[in-house]
């Protein structure tokens, strides 16, 4: 790197200006093109052009020749903040050096559209109307240059930040054009033209993530290093068993503590996702409320709190046959298939655990609540890592009655996600800290109350059936899913979905489910649902493959039958075509069919899920003593067109190492509702001595891109629970492995 | 409570605070140095990595009384004179982050293999990298950012030699 390039990321980090003061310095020099800002019927102009879709962000030009984009999304660890400007950035033909990414500072879905993240839905709801955010202001800009140069429209475009004229080399800069730009008048979305592939200069290239600078000089924007004038530092102590009642407890000895400032018995409302109950110690540091946490004599009832048992869950699961209490799907005949003796039929029970999300940064939240004084409203500041700021407003109206107006709200970078970071109670905890104090508190969990205190991946069991021709065809399928049940209400992450592969392409299948009542509260963990079923139903057809005596490739292949969408009228859906395409890439690349020395062997698993294609192929051995080494993974992936290369890439490495550090060792067990694995001691991750290598290849299909930050994971553990079976000959049905006696 | 004094990325430092407090915790909380982060409170994320004279430590199991008088350097150091570290160049360069959060504690554990070995094999960087977890899956772009950090720092040391 230059010495120039060196004091440019230095003034750049040392630049950064918060939004606010952003407007104040453009609004005094007078100049700059604002869209949404200084235009105030943006918003609902693209709302229409869009037909309802959101607004999410917004340009803005600097006299300086700075573009300033908006993200508007949560960031996580996706890299949304880098990619949706770099759409917009790629449509107004800006130079990528000029742009500066700045978070939106507060929430307002009405200016900003959805400012949500989750689902791997961003990318895909904001494809369109980022286009139309870059593709507005290049118009504008081009219609100043036209009036400054005095040339036709049509002989003008705009490209590296500048408006050029294409028959001579007239050029005017984005930033001498940007004042008398901001007054043309806005484009229809009628006369709105997107730029084509070939001419893309930013999408599809790689591009270090916006805060890259900041990251690696320990200046990231996340919750936790939050610090707020005047603020203490505090823990919330709830019942290990989720629902436990606080009966009593050693408040006095807490406050006499070295660093404590006060503590509290707090009566929650008994929602899991708002309060519990529980004690709230606040001080001058957090290690001196962790220290007092350890000096906490509580007692709980108990009576009505969580009284989970994993290893009777386990007990009841195994006792269970091939059709569950309901059958929620079914389609063809099965039974006929199942007892015609001229098919081979298989069956196999399947396993996998509790997952805790892990983000390595622990849930925390600063608030500062101040009451109104004189009458006046109450009003709320709240440094808040979370996937959703709207929610937050729904909750803060909901349960404190605060208005938009009554709310601060600063979305910070969160160190990881994974679906975590969308309940409230670690909100609610620094609120009532906040208030009984009556001075800004930054909340932070133990990594214990992260783990302790989660909405976990949930466990569960699934017993597969099926039946293969005399000539290797699947002639039915089954599968009966063990899962739980909350009130009696089967979880939402467990299930037959009759979209999924291999249900929507068999002939005849049947889905049912039988639950078992758990009070483990769970969530979405990176591709909920997927990541457990497309193990079990990605392992079970290659049990099938070897059945019929087929390859697994052609078999895959031969399932997917006709090029079609499996649903009309959406590109969310699978696509039979796109399916086969990434299995023979995966398969090419990944050389399947070599022959593998003794104790090496290929696996391959394609799933489809968050409207992405992906296949994978494992390359793995096992040594004498049960050592697994995954050598390396191909992966072929058609979410569409790429948007950053760099970030992609990421996503799916990253998809394949977390999906093997879980398939690998972890685990989450709980006995009389209390979790027993509550720090990384007894949680094993993989560390990086056995990351794979990771080969992927994208197929850029001509339909509109889609996200990437959970579908990679999911084939994973098939793949290598295949490979395994190469290598050994003995089935992985279980995870993890550790478990199973591998070492890894 | 204690005065302590000690260095912190090249500056004497003096503060106060109980004895067995960890280092993290007198960083984040009591100096504002956020760069580290707090990940288990075990020894076994890594986040929190520091170096203590040059060494790498888990400032979350260090308590401050044992490093009165000495040098710390903790992520918001690591670059001299507004010149970032090879690694940090490395780190941008390979965008090697996804969430972030546990990338200064890798940066730091790479520095200090780095300073004892200059070209650190795939078997070195697994044996030193080990205790950093990432969850975010980017192990593999933090061993190519390794490597392209001493191969920028060799050519580096080639050129100043020659001249
Ligand atoms: S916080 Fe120190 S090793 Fe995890
Ligand atoms: S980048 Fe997220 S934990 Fe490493």
């Amino acid at each position: 790197m230059t010495p120039k390039n060196k004091t440019a990321l230095a003034s750049s980090i040392s630049g950064q200006t918060s939004r606010r003061d952003f407007l104040k310095v453009t609004g005094l020099v007078g100049g700059g093109l604002a869209l949404a800002a200084a235009a105030p019927g943006w918003a609902q102009d693209t709302k229409k052009l869009v037909g309802g879709g959101d607004f999410n962000a917004y340009v803005q030009i600097r006299p300086d020749g700075r573009i300033v984009i908006y993200s508007g999304s949560p960031e996580m660890g996706q890299g949304i903040k880098t990619s949706l400007p770099m759409i917009v950035a790629e449509e107004m033909g800006a130079d990528w050096d000029d742009v500066i990414v700045e978070q939106t500072s507060e929430v307002d879905t009405d200016r900003y559209g959805r400012q949500s993240t989750g689902g791997s839905y961003t990318v895909y709801l904001n494809w369109q109307m980022m286009r139309e955010m870059g593709a507005t202001a290049r118009e504008m800009l081009i219609s100043a240059a036209a009036i400054v140069m005095e040339l036709p429209r049509e002989e003008l475009r705009a490209e590296d930040s500048r408006v050029r004229h294409l028959l001579s080399d007239r050029s005017r800069s984005f930033a001498e054009l940007a004042s008398l730009a901001q007054e043309q008048p806005m484009p229809a979305k009628a006369d709105l033209q997107f730029r084509d592939r070939e001419d893309y200069r930013i999408l599809g290239t790689s591009k270090s993530q916006v805060d890259s600078l900041q990251i690696v000089m320990g200046q990231g924007d996340f919750g936790i290093d939050t610090r707020v004038p005047n603020m203490l530092y505090g823990s919330y102590v709830k019942c290990p068993a989720v629902g436990g009642k606080l009966v009593n407890a050693n408040i006095a000895d807490l406050k006499a503590l070295p660093g404590i400032v006060d503590a509290y018995k707090v009566e929650g409302n008994g929602d899991v996702r708002e309060l519990l109950d529980g004690v709230g110690i606040v001080g001058t540091s957090t290690w001196a409320v962790f220290e007092a946490r350890k000096m906490l004599n509580a007692t709980w009832d108990e009576r009505n709190a969580n009284k989970d048992s994993w290893s009777a869950f386990t007990a009841f699961a195994n006792q269970q046959g091939n059709v569950g209490a309901e059958v929620l799907h079914e389609q063809g005949d099965v039974d006929s298939a199942l007892e015609d003796p001229d098919n081979t039929v298989i069956s196999s029970f399947y396993e996998y655990p509790y997952l805790t999300h892990l983000c390595l940064e622990p849930m925390n939240c600063t608030a500062h609540y101040r009451p109104g004084k004189n009458g006046g409203k109450d009003h709320l500041e709240v440094w808040l890592p979370t996937q959703s700021g709207p929610r937050f407003q729904t909750l803060a109206k909901q349960r404190y009655g605060l208005e938009k107006d009554q709310l601060t709200i600063h979305v910070k970078r969160m160190g990881g996600s994974f679906g975590r970071r969308t309940s409230g109670e670690y909100i609610c905890e620094a609120i009532e800290l906040s208030k009984l104090s009556g001075q800004p508190v930054k909340l932070t969990w133990s990594r214990e109350d992260s783990m302790r205190h989660d909405y976990f991946r949930e466990g569960g069991f699934c017993r597969l059936r099926g039946a293969m021709t005399k000539d290797g065809k699947l002639a039915a399928w089954e599968e009966h899913t063990i899962g739980t049940a909350v009130n009696g209400k089967p979880s939402r992450w467990t299930g037959v979905h009759p979209s999924t592969f291999p249900i929507a392409t068999s002939a005849h299948a049947r889905g049912s489910l039988t639950t078992y009542p758990m009070d483990t509260p769970s969530g979405p963990w990176r591709a909920p649902f997927s990541n457990t079923h497309a193990f079990v139903s990605q392992c079970f057809i290659n049990e099938l493959a070897e059945a019929g005596s087929r390859d697994h490739v052609e078999l895959l292949i031969e399932m997917m039958g006709e090029p079609r969408w499996l649903e009309p009228k959406t590109f969310r859906a699978m696509n039979t075509e796109r399916a086969i395409g990434v299995i023979k890439l995966a398969a090419e690349k990944g050389g399947w069919g070599r022959v593998m020395p003794a104790g090496r062997g290929l696996g391959i698993a394609f799933y489809f899920c968050h409207a992405a294609h992906v296949a994978e192929l494992a390359e793995v051995s096992v040594d004498d003593q049960g050592k697994v080494t995954v050598h390396k993974v191909t992966a072929a992936v058609d979410v569409g067109p790429i948007i950053n290369r760099s970030g992609a890439l990421n996503q799916v490495q990253g998809s394949i190492i977390d999906g093997y550090s879980a398939m690998a060792g972890q685990k989450i067990t709980m006995e009389d509702g209390r979790i027993q694995q509550t720090n990384l001691d007894r949680y094993p991750v993989l560390r990086i001595d056995a990351a794979p290598e990771v080969d992927v290849h994208f197929i850029e299909s001509d339909y509109d891109p889609t996200g990437l930050g959970e579908p990679a994971l999911p084939p994973l553990a098939a793949a290598v629970a295949n490979a395994m079976y190469a290598a050994t000959g003995r089935r992985v049905r279980s995870m993890p492995l550790l478990d199973a006696g591998y070492r890894v | 409570m204690t005065r302590f004094t000690f260095n912190v990325n090249g500056s004497d430092t003096q503060v106060d605070a109980p004895d067995d407090m960890p280092l993290l915790w007198v960083l984040r909380d009591l100096m504002g140095l956020t760069g580290s982060k707090y990940g288990c409170g075990i020894g076994q994320c890594g986040a929190c990595t520091v170096h203590l004279n040059g060494e790498p430590i888990r400032s979350c199991l260090l308590p401050v009384s044992q490093i009165a008088g000495q040098s710390i350097t903790t992520i918001e150091g690591l670059a001299q004179a507004n010149e970032l570290h090879a690694l940090q160049e490395a780190w941008i360069a390979k965008d090697v982050a996804q969430c972030g959060y546990c990338q200064s504690g890798q940066i730091m554990s790479a520095a200090a293999l780095l300073c004892r070995n200059a070209q650190p094999s795939d078997a070195d960087i697994d044996v030193a990298m080990a205790g950093n977890y990432c969850r975010c899956g980017t192990y593999i772009r933090i061993r190519e950012a390794i490597h392209a950090a001493a191969l920028s720092v060799d050519a580096t040391a080639k050129t100043g030699a020659q001249s």
